[in-house]
């Protein structure tokens, strides 16, 4: 039976390995046939942003990886609308296109539908 | 099915804990533990909020061995209460699933 | 119940792994089960057997591979994670070329997708990060 495993993203990319090693665990996710998703929050939202040049300081491009998701089979993605506000940040300026905004109690109401919860 | 909320920072370095308050649900716990603790205090920023939950149903820990670790025992606020390894243990059975805040 | 656990975070430099291995030891006392510990970012640092902490600290490492021992546990160290700091086994040292390896015993080496199956197969995934 499947289960509903949702991937939480909170930290801004490359500072530090923890969103590129959340995104590498979606993508792994992908062969176990599971209903994956993944919200980004707080500082996990600049991941989304466009016009990353990640190659200046040596690193993988996370905004790159983001659009593959849907490829590997997961296609629900969530942002928190709230922390992108916060940020000043706007739908425009987000890599992908198909994404669901959600505000604190789509949030809320998301957390409640899953079995397992992967806290990055 | 509800979600047990760990956090293990302390409000005064990082918002974490805010965060956290947005989307806690109200059958849902938090567990402050680790340097989380700290927010288990009296006059903690997000203090009110914390008591303020306590008021609708949602349950608040903190690990005492981290707590007296830190020296707080006798600063924790009110309505959290002090929980060990094995309280712990049960509190994520009796919630349907985690979510650690870090 | 089944649990499995999930450790993101470095002995010694951070408490997580430490609250880790306190809340594993309390499961398995309870009776209940524990199916894997997935150690991926910073986590892949507690198995490395070069640690050598003052005989007065508490030795993380050591520990857990004596809980692994006496419960029979599946210890596991993401690959990728393992590889890009340097904990080693002794296929990835040839592979790579490198001089030594250093896993600890009790501990293996496999893919992020152990997580997931591990997420799977148990009733509770806790994560400890920083």
């Amino acid at each position: 039976m499947q289960k509903k495993i949702l991937l939480i993203s909170r930290r801004a990319p490359y500072g530090n390995s923890t969103a590129r090693e959340a995104l590498d665990t979606a993508l792994a996710a992908s062969v176990y046939d599971q209903d994956i998703s993944v919200l980004f929050m707080d500082d996990g939202v600049f991941q989304l942003l466009k016009n990353q040049h990640s190659q200046l300081i040596d690193q993988k491009n996370i905004a790159s990886t983001i659009p593959a998701l849907p490829l590997y089979g997961i296609e629900n993605i969530y942002v928190h609308q709230n922390s992108m506000d916060e940020r000043a940040i706007s739908i425009e300026e987000l890599v992908l296109d198909e994404i669901k905004m959600l505000n604190d109690d789509d949030v809320k109401h998301l957390l409640n539908q899953q079995d397992h919860l992967l806290s990055f | 099915m509800s979600t047990l909320h760990t956090i293990n920072k302390s409000p005064y370095t990082n918002n974490t804990l805010n965060s956290c308050l947005r989307i806690c649900a109200q059958n849902d716990a938090i567990l402050l533990l680790e340097d989380g603790v700290f927010g288990a205090i009296k006059a903690a920023p997000a203090a009110t909020e914390l008591q303020s939950l306590t008021k609708t149903g949602v349950k608040i820990f903190a690990l005492i061995n981290d707590l007296k670790a830190r020296g707080l025992e006798e600063k924790l606020a009110p309505n959290i209460q002090p929980i060990d390894y094995d309280a712990f243990v049960q509190l994520t059975l009796d919630h349907h699933r985690v979510q650690s805040w870090y | 119940m089944i649990f499995s656990l999930a450790v993101y975070s470095a002995p010694y430099s951070s408490q997580a792994s430490y609250s880790a291995y306190q809340f594993a030891l309390a499961l398995l006392n309870q009776g209940h089960s524990l199916h894997r510990i997935f150690f991926y970012q910073d986590g892949v640092h507690n198995a490395t057997n070069l640690a050598a902490p003052p005989q007065d600290e508490f030795n993380l490492q050591q520990s857990w591979q004596a809980l692994a021992k006496q419960h029979n546990l599946d210890l596991v160290v993401c690959i990728a994670a393992g590889l890009r700091r340097g904990i080693l086994d002794s296929g990835e040292a040839n592979r790579y070329d490198k001089h030594s390896h250093n896993i600890a015993e009790e501990f293996t080496i496999s893919g992020l997708g152990q997580l997931i199956e591990a997420t799977v197969a148990s009733d509770r995934l806790i994560s400890f990060g920083n």
